[in-house]
This record gives structure tokens, sequence and C-alpha cells, in this order.
């Protein structure tokens, strides 16, 4: 599945291509953000870190068995420093539809629009 | 796809010609009703494929070739390392040696018709399955790498399967060469709470009845007859697995250029198999290629014991299980010569015919079962390798139905709930924790696998043996 993200700067399109990660798993008003997690990474592009936050999360989510609709990202030259607020999963309220594998390379894009907005997207892979 | 691109052998094998920068052609195996279906990027895929390196006879595509992540799924390539052969994390996937192994159950279909309420209750109750879910097993460390390097093996030894399941399972059960330590901490984290979980999406664990024989000899070698129950799993390598993919395509992204590999796409990253990369890569994949053999081991297992307690008479014995995304070294003849070569097999499925050395011995003589899984409104399919199959596709053979449409569209046209109920009307117990799940997983949003799996016996690749029917569907 795809995800996209649009914002006046790269780190809020990053913000909300996450919403739409959490998305791809549930519906987002049923996630509330009681927790917050903390995420580095650092990649040699825009492209390849805008992949990596999403790859972060995807652990995150995995690891801690976490969903997350709300986000705050700070990009400082080739790092990402990152919150990710949520909730335990509770398959009844949640209802997971599938579970988000790693985000891929294909259609892999971050860069301005026509209209100066910055678009972050690429495929997940479910 | 536009088969003016295309030119055609026969009715069931189309080439793409080698031109500009490929190393080799491209050979689509698939009707003409088929190609007209596939989407162009797999023109395009295949094509960068075949640019790659060290990459022998052709870019292949099996009947349900699809646009995939750099390779198409449903493709398959091989190189020789002593030619600058790569290995690709793309061209094996996020889902490592995700596959499907099929057990008898020893019982009529009719008997499940009888209690098939209560066993749909009580398998998705037994297996977990989907986003939330936990295994039964946490494995420390020292259990994690000792599961990472014996994969079935290492779940018999641990009480979870039976000794005869082994030569059942390609590798008789165990990738030899894994390497532990080449998979990350992230990777063993994200698997520590998942051995023996079923996944999500397009993973299933479905109760099958056998509709129609079209080879008795080669089904009653397999031990099936009409009538029959099976069971059939669908499952990978988890999150460890999905983790080991995300990991080696960020380094081979980075790496590629400095191995003087110009990519035509990013999402063919790769590394030359004779390289620290590669060769790290590829002890990382195999100890993913265990953890998924452990995996289907366990869940059969939790299986046996949910039968014991519905059907105690109930005798699962396991007819095969392959793996659809995998880089095996194999020996092929090419060119009149037998060479090593590392075959990438991208949603497809390996298809060894009569005579195979690492066939068991029951089977030896009649060729490798190929599990094809349909989808939970159709049929599934088994088929066997044959003669010819090396010499068209280094022995593979196509894996499933292939999507026709995205989950996004498939929202769209179907209610998960409607379809649940639908398919109950037509004697076909759904059980998952998702509606909008089910829907992504309708069987309109698939090709029609019957015309798949027609195409790949008129091609040689494998041939019909049994046809069939979902009875009940667990699923993530």
């Amino acid at each position: 599945m795809g995800v996209r993200g649009f914002g006046l700067t790269r780190e809020e399109a990053f913000e909300q291509a996450a919403l739409a990660l959490t998305a791809v798993v549930t519906d987002l008003k049923t996630v509330t953000d009681k927790e917050v997690v903390d995420i580095t990474c650092e990649a040699p592009d825009d492209e390849l870190l805008f992949a990596d936050w999403l790859n972060s999360l995807v652990y995150e989510m995995a690891t801690r068995n976490m969903l997350f609709s709300r986000f705050e990202v700070r990009i400082d030259g080739q790092r990402l420093h990152g919150k990710a607020w949520g909730e335990n999963v509770d398959v009844a309220r949640h209802r997971p539809a599938v579970e988000v594998k790693g985000a891929t390379y294909t259609s892999l894009r971050v860069c301005p629009n026509a209209r100066g907005e910055w678009m972050a997207q690429c495929v997940v892979d479910v | 796809m536009d088969t003016s691109l295309l030119k055609r052998e026969s009715d069931f094998e189309w080439h793409v010609p080698q031109t500009g920068k490929m190393n080799v052609p491209g050979i689509i195996y698939a009707t003409e009703e088929l190609i007209r279906d596939m989407d162009n990027k797999v023109h395009e895929q295949m094509t960068n494929v075949a640019m790659l390196p060290g990459i022998q006879k052709a870019s292949f595509a099996m009947p349900d070739a699809h646009w995939g992540y750099g390779f198409p799924i449903g493709g398959v390539a091989a190189f020789d390392p002593d030619e600058g052969g790569v290995v690709s994390a793309g061209g094996v996937g996020f889902d490592v040696s995700c596959g499907v192994r099929t057990l008898l159950t020893g019982l009529a279909a009719t008997e499940i018709e009888a209690v098939k309420e209560q066993l749909a209750d009580f398998l998705f109750r037994a297996i977990p399955a989907g986003v939330g879910s936990t295994g039964k097993l946490h494995l420390n460390q020292e259990e994690m790498d000792a599961m990472l390097t014996g994969g079935a093996q290492w779940a018999v030894e641990q009480g979870y399967g039976l000794r005869e399941d082994l030569e059942r399972i390609e590798e008789h059960g165990q990738m030899k060469h894994a390497k532990p330590g080449e998979v990350s901490e992230q990777a063993k984290k994200r698997q520590r709470d998942e051995v023996g979980t079923l996944g999500s999406g397009n993973h299933y664990l479905e109760v099958q009845k056998v509709l129609e024989i079209y080879d008795k000899d080669v089904a009653s070698a397999f031990g099936l007859r009409e009538g029959d129950a099976v069971l059939s799993i669908h499952c990978g390598s988890r999150g460890l697995g999905h983790q080991i993919g995300t990991d080696f395509l960020k380094k081979m992204v980075i790496a590629t250029p400095g191995f003087g590999i110009q990519l035509p796409d990013r999402e063919l990253a790769c590394a030359p198999i004779n390289s620290d990369l590669g060769r790290s890569y590829l002890g990382a994949m195999r100890a993913a290629i265990n953890c998924a053999l452990a995996n289907r081991e366990v869940i059969t297992h939790l299986v046996r014991q949910a039968f014991a307690e519905i059907l105690p008479k109930a005798n699962l014995k396991l007819i095969y299980d392959v793996s659809h995304n995998t880089c095996k070294v194999e020996e092929h003849a090419i060119d009149g010569e037998k060479k090593r070569v590392f075959v990438h097999r991208k949603g497809a499925t390996r298809a060894f015919g009569p005579g195979h050395v690492d066939l068991p011995e029951a089977l030896r003589s009649i060729g490798q079962p190929v599990l094809i899984g349909g989808t939970m409104g159709t049929a599934s399919y088994i088929l066997v390798g044959t003669s010819v199959g090396e010499a068209r596709s280094f022995s593979s053979s196509c894996h499933g139905a292939g999507r026709r449409m995205s989950r996004h569209q498939a929202t769209k046209q179907w209610k998960g709930r409607e379809l649940i109920d639908y398919l109950a009307t037509r004697g076909i117990l759904i059980r998952s924790p998702s509606y909008r799940g089910v829907a992504e997983e309708a069987p309109g949003a698939y090709k029609d696998v019957t015309v798949v799996v027609d195409a790949a016996d008129q091609a040689g690749l494998s041939r019909k043996v049994a046809k069939l029917a979902p009875m009940i569907c667990v699923k993530g």
C-alpha cells in the first residue's frame, strides 16, 4: 500500500505520512496518544531518511505492540529526531487489518510539489 | 501489458528481446490473456533484472507475475558468482521464505463438515494470528540463534512437530550455512514474541476438501484422494524476515555504487555474491529461511493439538512444505554445462522434477509437490515438478493467483462482513479479527488461480495433480 504525506516542511510531510502508516493498519480515530516513544535515525539522503523513519515506526509498532496517532519530527542534516505518541494494540477496539512488514523503496519520493508543499511517499509492504 | 513488446514463441512462452543494457532476454510463461492483464511494470522490472551482472539464461516471469519491489513478484533469476553475479534483497522479498505447507488429515471432508463451526472457532483461538497476537514461545538469545541455525529440525528437537515431517520440507527442514550473527538485534527482537504466529495480509490457515484429481498416480503417491480433507498453512519468517529485508535493502542501496554496479532501479539494490556484504546477506537470509521453516513447524504442532481435541482420529501428515521467496544455491545445466548458480525466486515456487537428488526417497521418482494457494473463495492446487521444468525456468513455477487490484480498491468494492456471510452460504467459514482485512483479501481482488495454474501446466513448469476447495479459512 502507498502512504503519502504533505506539509509546509519536510518534517510535516514525514509526520503526515506516519499518520497514513497507522491508517494502513487501523482507523486513526481509535488510537489514543497515551505513551510517547523516541525515535532517532540517520541516512545519507532525504528519501532514505524517510524510509528509515517509517521503518523505525514499524519496528516500534512490532516490538512494543503499539499503534501511534501523533508524531513530531525534527530533521538535522542527515539525522532525524522524532516522537511518536500512541497506545498498546487492543485487537477488539483497533481491529487491525494488516501488519506492515516494512517501508520499501518503491515510489519512494521526498520533494516539493508545484505548490511549494513538501511531499513524502513510498509503498509499504503488508 | 502490451503484447507488441514481446516476441511470441508459443501460446505459453513469450520473450522480451535482449536489447540495450540487458545481459539476457526476458521470458514470460503465460497465456496471452494473462499477459494482457499484467501491468506494464512487469515488463519494465523483468528488463531491469536482465541488466544485473552475472545473470544466467534469462530473466523469467511466471504466469502470476505482477509489480513487485525491484524484481517482479513471480520473478526468477539465477546468477553465477564466477561471472560477477549478484544477490539482491529485493529479489528475495520482505517475507523471506514465505511458503505453503499442506498436510493430509486422514479424514474425509464430510467428517470435517460435521464439526466445521467448532473446528473453525478452535483453530482461530489456537493459532496466534494478526497484529496484537503473540506466539506461545519466547526465545532467549541462545534459543533464538539455535532456531535460526536449526530451522524445523530445531522445532522438532524442542518437541514441536514430528521427525518424519523433516524430509517433506525443502532442505530437509534446515537451511545450511545460516549465520545468526549476521542477523541484527532488531530483527531478533522483532521475532522474540512471534515464533509460531500466522501473520496477516494474505497469510492463512485453511482446511480444504480435495475436489478433483487430475493425475491419479501422482495423487496416490502424495496420499491424496477425492473427498479427503487436507490442511494448508501459508506464512513466512515473520518480523525477523521483514527486518532482514529492511536492514539489507538499505545496506545494499548505499553499497551498490561502490561495487561499480549501475542500478536501473534503486529497488534492485544488490551486492556481488563474492563480497562481504553478499555473504553477510546470504547468511542472514538463510537464518530467516530457518525462521520460516521453524515457524510453520510450530504452527503445525499447534494445529495437531487442536485436531486432537475436536477430531481425535485425525492423523496430520505433511505432504510437503515449499518456500517462494528465497535465493538458493543449485546446480543447473546452462549451455550444456553444469553450473552452480544462485537462484532468486521472488513469489515463485521451486519445482524439482522426477529424479532430483534433493527430494525425499518416497517422492524422488515422482517429482516435488508444488503447492499453489488460491483465494479463500475459489480454489488452491497441488501440482508436481516436471522433467522439462529445469530447462524452462530453473525448475520454478508460479506461487498463487496474484493480485489484480490494490488493497485500497478492494475495500471500495467489498465489505468484509458481507463477504464472510456470502462465503458462509457457500459452505466456507472465515475467521478473522478484521472485516477490512477480509475485504482486502476478497477473492475478486485476485486473478483467476485456475487460469494461472493451467498456464503453468501448459508451459511445462509444473503439472496439475489435484484441486482443493476451501472449507475453513483462518486469517490474521
